[in-house]
């Protein structure tokens, strides 16, 4: 048995770390700033969020996040077919998987500041690709501080969030059912259409939930890679926190973004429900 | 004559460095229903797998109407297999699981419902075009599998121990239907398993299979009556098994008894195994048999009481219909033609 005096921890965290906050959040969203200590209700600061500026902002934001995860996606899945697909074949011959899935995990474990900063390092206007480019007699390329750049970094970052639920979805299909496909007259593209592509929906909803998110949230990405100059919302509420007139305006803006963040969760579960509805009854 | 639709030649099969099919030659006629029987392990299920094309051979050929097969992709081969778990795709509902083949092919819708809904008839589920696959039970996930393969009109169908998931009523159940469905369909089937009452019931040939290669081929009545060497006798059915030696033609020695028999060409003194099956050993009154014995233990199986009869050097296992006590004394006889003698293998 277990003592339910054992969740009291759990429940002080939850309370002081999650509770509290959103109350404060919520708190500071519907109140205008004063000085004098007293709190007075209002919706300015959401009528201040549907600015036109910031509207951009928002639409910036969404629209980076989205290129983000197309383009983990046209990365990522095959990345994670021909991971699968080898360790399937080692594990069919009775070994272990490869473990070359650790390297695409591995990066993860390093510090997120140093590995932007390698990139700084290949893609300034005379970094390594550059050099290597001019090498090749081939023009330069100036991304650095782009919007190019900015998805490029957001998908370096979290591709490996696409990689990993495709990869444990694929690796899990039952060999049978690809040649029970096969038996049944498909060839190797009508296999992957019919058979393989929607048994890893499931892989490849979570993973477009797990890299959209972080990627519409993420405000150190955009910042580094495009030297501040290139506002989403999550820069926008940074520097509003960071200055102390501005924690009621960053705090609207932190219920707005929660908001897209839950509309997209709920769009992806009724993708993967109607992807199920059959197991319904 | 009927016509040979599928032959092997010179078949073998290699994992790393473990031999899985050694040298197998076999044909299989149209409109038969032939067993591959053996032990886990024995290779049947590689040869079927060889058949359908998930697996290339070695070396050897395989050979459809005549036409070498290797290089045909399992995609292009007019074969079609009833897999061990069913591989039924859970993606999809009963109707589009299987419609799934008429699909690849690009038939016309309405043919495609037509196909569909008369094979769900003849496995006796009508109606369950749009059930998923999870809501139904073991017994109708195998009928929808075969349902699957047979909806493509295949000429030959292969099935990998299709009823081994299943509890006996339902097996059995499932066994008169196969081979009612292989009579009206007259479709080729290749059926592997291990259980051999289900190949000698189902079965038009019985391939008995050890360790790679073919024991015997034959009928289900020839395999049982006949069998080749001791390890068939002894796979197929129960069985006693004993050293024997080959007195002359039609005189066998077995435990320092001399028996006549039925079969000649052996050498003279030459060591033999002897076959006798339980149910061809009868028990006597002390003294009036052949061999005396005890009766050590008794089980009561349906029909028939199962006895092992102890004869000092040699326990017998014995079926009859009457019950005799533990610790009983009896004798045992055997008729000349119920002794089957097998060369030393």
């Amino acid at each position: 048995m277990y003592k339910k005096s054992l969740s009291y921890p759990h429940l002080v965290w939850m309370v002081a770390f999650v509770i509290v906050p959103m109350f404060l959040i919520f708190l500071y969203a519907f109140t205008s700033n004063t000085t004098d200590g007293n709190i007075s209700f209002t919706f300015d600061n959401f009528k201040k969020c549907i600015d036109p500026m910031y509207l951009k902002i928002y639409a910036n934001s969404i629209w980076i996040a989205f290129l983000s995860v197309v383009f983990c996606l046209i990365l990522g899945y095959p990345a994670a077919k021909i991971l699968a697909d080898k360790d399937r074949r080692r594990m069919a011959a009775g070994k272990k998987a490869s473990g070359l899935m650790m390297l695409f995990v591995m990066p993860m474990w390093m510090n997120v500041m140093l590995r932007l900063y390698s990139w700084l390092t290949i893609l300034q206007p005379n970094g390594v690709l550059n050099s290597f480019l001019g090498i090749l007699n081939l023009p330069e390329i100036d991304i650095m501080y782009t919007r190019t750049a900015v998805v490029l970094g957001t998908v370096y970052d979290f591709i490996p969030f696409m990689i990993m639920p495709i990869y444990s979805v694929l690796i899990k299909i039952d060999d049978s059912l690809i040649e029970a496909a096969e038996d049944l007259g498909a060839n190797k593209s009508r296999v992957f259409l019919k058979v393989i592509l929607p048994l890893s929906l499931p892989g490849i909803v979570s993973g477009i939930t797990m890299v959209f998110l972080p990627a519409l949230t993420s405000f150190y990405i955009s910042d580094f890679f495009s030297g501040g100059q290139f506002m989403l919302i999550g820069n926008l509420i940074e520097k509003n926190f960071k200055n102390p007139v501005g924690r009621n305006f960053g705090s609207s803006l932190s219920i707005i973004l929660m908001g897209f963040a839950f509309l997209s969760m709920h769009i992806m579960k009724l993708f993967n429900k109607s992807n199920r509805q059959m197991d319904m009854f | 004559m009927a016509k040979h639709l599928i032959e092997l030649t010179g078949l073998c099969k290699t994992f790393d460095d473990n031999e899985v099919l050694k040298d197998i030659n076999l044909y299989i006629n149209e409109n038969e229903f032939l067993t591959l029987l053996g032990p886990s392990g024995c290779g049947k299920s590689t040869l079927l797998r060889i058949i359908a094309g998930f697996e290339t051979p070695t070396s050897g050929t395989v050979s459809f109407e005549g036409k070498d097969l290797s290089g045909v992709p399992a995609y292009e081969r007019k074969v079609n297999t009833v897999f061990q778990r069913y591989a039924l795709f859970p993606h999809l509902d009963v109707f589009d699981n299987i419609a799934f083949g008429l699909n690849i092919k690009k038939l016309p819708k309405k043919e495609i419902e037509q196909k569909v809904r008369k094979v769900l008839e003849l496995v006796n589920l009508k109606g369950f075009e749009n059930r998923t696959i999870s809501s139904l039970s073991g017994g109708q996930q195998q009928r929808i599998a075969i349902a699957r393969a047979i909806v493509n009109e295949p000429k030959v169908l292969l099935l990998d121990e299709p009823l081994a998931a299943l509890d006996l009523k339902l097996r059995q159940g499932m066994q008169l239907e196969l081979k009612n469905m292989q009579r009206e369909l007259g479709i080729t089937f290749i059926y592997v398993t291990h259980d051999q009452e289900e190949a000698l019931t189902m079965s038009d040939t019985v391939v008995v299979m050890k360790e790679g290669t073919i024991q015997q081929i034959g009928t289900p009545t020839d395999i049982y009556n006949e069998p080749k060497n001791a390890y068939v006798a002894d796979f197929i059915g129960e069985s006693n098994i004993i050293d024997g030696i080959m007195k002359k033609d039609c005189l066998v020695n077995i435990l320092d008894t001399d028996f006549e028999c039925v079969d000649t060409g052996f050498s003279e003194n030459e060591d033999v195994d002897v076959v006798i099956r339980p149910e061809d050993i009868y028990i006597l009154e002390p003294d009036k048999g052949k061999i005396p014995g005890t009766v050590e233990s008794v089980i009561f199986k349906g029909v028939h009481y199962e006895m092992v009869i102890d004869t000092g050097s040699f326990k017998w296992l014995v079926h009859d219909t009457a019950k005799y006590e533990v610790g009983s004394q009896v004798s045992l006889f055997v008729k000349p033609f119920d002794i089957h003698i097998m060369k030393k293998s």
